[in-house]
């Protein structure tokens, strides 16, 4: 699942090598198929380990994000559940936005993932489509760095103020406590 | 005192200090309060922007023209039942800090309160006081260990917390789980939930002035610890759900146990009913109180009890069935209005319905294994160590290593006590999680805390927080 995610989060690059070698495929669940139709350059991916755990997921550019997720809201997805962030580190981009939204209607679950780029950790809010990613769009910033454009209040939540940093970036160092003697072997 | 050389730095910094574009008023707009803090350095010339303002830094209550910041503390957002207030002079508006050490905010919660009179017009809620970083630390903890992790986030419903990061794991690995091993998982936390609840009632009832649920809860809330207790080895952080099965097969007589826990447990309800749903005191307190409408819950993503009370028909136990709790028969209670009342009357029904599944699970309880035969996740038994230094070697390595999990990205979740509890994985194929986001259902609740509370008065606040059951271990994390 992951290869195919990855491959195509730069889609100026990898477009024209994804029609060429495969068509697209709308997903088999009909609520999403619709959902597909007027977006051809969101990938949908669908992933189940286990029996009746099915997962849905739709890979979604910056540009697009808003028009997106207001058609997802649209569709039926009525419940905000979720958003996070990963840190991927050495790939391109670098995190990922992760947006979690649940249609109790139809008892379906869809994550739409966001590619950010590391030098330029911006990407829209969709807090004025749902109005409950304001505090987890806030947990985000604090503790991933990625700033929400549009957010009406983009304020550190469980960290101080003060802080420097954002720590759940793999390139935050988590501290240590000073061991003795462990150098010990080389300075002698 | 500008007589220490960090103090002559800071001067330094000083004059740097002045008021910062912003709006006319002086206040402030998001990304320059994200630097600016209102602090100077002691010694210094107060600058006049200061004057009027709190040390809040980022945390004040923003001044009242600067909409849409405002349309979250006023809980306006979705619904607009916002009462326009008449003008009121500046000086006739207070701001009531209440929190962080309030016994009332179960835990370390803060909220800010504008009160025109009595009448709450306002609220920010503030949290934080608890972060420990949990989610960084999942990342330098095998599979294996993070349960220990996962268990401390919601100190009320831990069993929960294991299991949602024990599936989020075996999805990952696609490992089947034996029967009685789903059998016991679903004993232990309905027990859990029955548990929880039961915390919820003695410091609910204890809240709005019924001193005695107190005593109660916590006393039948006592036999079920006792049971944890005998089945984990610990009464709360059990470590007892892993990924692959459970930590130990049930002890010898815990039929017998369960059957303890269930007159406990049911006669104790039936005092509580007694005691609570027709008294007129009580009614008072929470009839009408801190309202939520089903689309509200829905756009903040309040689930669980509290969504339920709104009567948003939705459980996950149902929707997206999980360790196989599809085939035990419960119903799940709904409200009709979505106050406080009717949070009470869903979450004691819902202890009903747990107690029911117990039943279930005690008379279908499968024989077999309690744990999976893969000798990837799961350690050799204890006798095999004894002869054979494979064995001996495999038990080190799982323990000292871990097991490595596919690459993969999942999302799981399970209904705990107080809603949706979400566990988003991912694993680059080593040992250890390359991130592990929990989406805990407490969070959403103290988002959503501004839609409830603004238009009541303050007493109502403690009723309403303490009917939403927020755990602030789980909001923080």
């Amino acid at each position: 699942m992951t290869e195919e995610t990855t491959a195509q989060e730069e889609p100026q690059e990898t477009d024209e090598a994804a029609e060429e070698t495969i068509p697209r495929v709308l997903p088999d669940d009909p609520i999403l198929a619709r959902l597909a139709e007027p977006f051809p350059n969101v990938v949908f991916t669908s992933f189940e380990p286990l029996a009746g755990a099915r997962q849905d997921t739709a890979i979604v550019s910056r540009g697009e994000l808003i028009a997106f997720v207001e058609a997802v809201k649209d569709a039926g997805f009525e419940t905000f559940i979720d958003v996070c962030s990963v840190d991927h580190l050495n790939r391109k981009p670098r995190y990922d936005v992760v947006i979690n939204l649940l249609s109790m209607q139809h008892t379906k679950r869809l994550i739409v993932k966001v590619g950010v780029p590391g030098d330029d950790p911006t990407v829209q809010s969709i807090s004025p489509i749902y109005a409950g990613a304001n505090f987890y769009e806030r947990e985000v910033w604090d503790l991933m760095g990625i700033v929400f454009e549009g957010h009406p209040d983009l304020t550190r939540i469980v960290l101080p103020d003060e802080w420097e940093g954002h720590p759940l970036r793999k390139d935050y160092s988590v501290g240590s406590v000073p061991v003795q003697f462990k150098g010990s072997h080389k300075s002698s | 005192m500008s007589d220490t050389p960090n103090n002559t730095e800071g001067d330094a910094q000083a004059p740097t200090l002045e008021p910062p574009t912003g709006s006319a008023d002086g206040s402030l707009d998001a990304a320059e309060r994200r630097r600016v803090h209102d602090i100077w350095v002691a010694g210094t010339e107060e600058p006049d922007w200061i004057a009027n303002a709190t040390d809040e830094g980022a945390q004040e209550l923003l001044p009242r023209d600067m909409d849409p910041a405002l349309q979250i503390q006023r809980g306006i957002a979705v619904d607009d039942d916002f009462v326009d207030e008449p003008i009121v002079v500046e000086d006739e508006r207070q701001i009531l800090n209440m929190g962080p050490q309030h016994p009332a905010t179960h835990g370390v919660l803060r909220l800010h309160l504008e009160l025109d009179g009595e009448t709450i017009r306002r609220v920010k809620p503030i949290i934080g006081y608890l972060h420990t970083g949990m989610e960084k630390t999942a990342e330098n903890l095998t599979y294996m260990q993070g349960g220990t992790n996962v268990t401390r986030m919601d100190y009320l419903s831990p069993l929960n917390n294991e299991l949602c990061y024990a599936l989020a794991v075996e999805q990952l690995l696609g490992v089947e789980i034996p029967p009685r091993a789903q059998a016991i998982r679903i004993l232990m936390t309905e027990l859990n939930r029955i548990a929880s609840h039961l915390i919820w009632v003695a410091t609910f009832g204890m809240d709005i002035g019924a001193l005695s649920m107190m005593i109660y809860g916590f006393r039948d809330r006592e036999a079920i610890l006792a049971f944890f207790e005998k089945v984990t080895g610990l009464r709360m952080n059990h470590n007892y759900i892993r990924p692959g099965g459970v930590a130990a097969d049930l002890p010898e007589g815990w039929e017998e146990d369960i059957d303890g826990i269930f007159d406990i447990v049911g006669s104790g309800l039936d005092d509580y009913v007694d005691l609570l749903n027709r008294n007129p005191i009580f009614l008072d307190r929470t009839r009408g109180v801190g309202v939520l409408t089903p689309e509200e819950a829905q756009a903040y993503g309040v689930t669980g009890p509290a969504a339920r009370a709104s009567g948003v028909n939705f459980d996950l136990r149902k929707a997206f069935p999980y360790s196989g709790i599809e085939q035990y028969e419960f119903d799940v209670p709904l409200g009709k209005h979505g106050d406080t009342l009717d949070r009470y009357l869903v979450r004691m029904e819902e202890m009903r319905q747990s107690l029911r599944i117990v039943q279930q699970v005690l008379e279908t309880m499968p024989p077999g294994d309690y744990r999976t035969d893969d000798r990837k996740v799961t350690p050799p038994p204890r006798k095999r160590i004894d002869e054979s230094m494979e064995a001996l070697i495999h038990h080190f390595k799982l323990f000292t290593e871990g097991f490595k999990a596919p690459a993969g990205e999942v999302y799981q979740a399970v209904e705990s006590p107080r809603g949706e509890l979400g566990m988003h994985l991912v694993s680059k194929g080593g040992s250890k999680p390359w991130r592990l986001h929990a989406r805990t259902p407490s969070f959403a609740i103290v988002q959503a805390l501004p839609v409830m509370l603004t238009d009541q008065i303050v007493p109502d606040v403690i009723a309403t927080l303490a009917s939403l059951d927020p755990v602030l271990g789980d909001v923080d994390r």
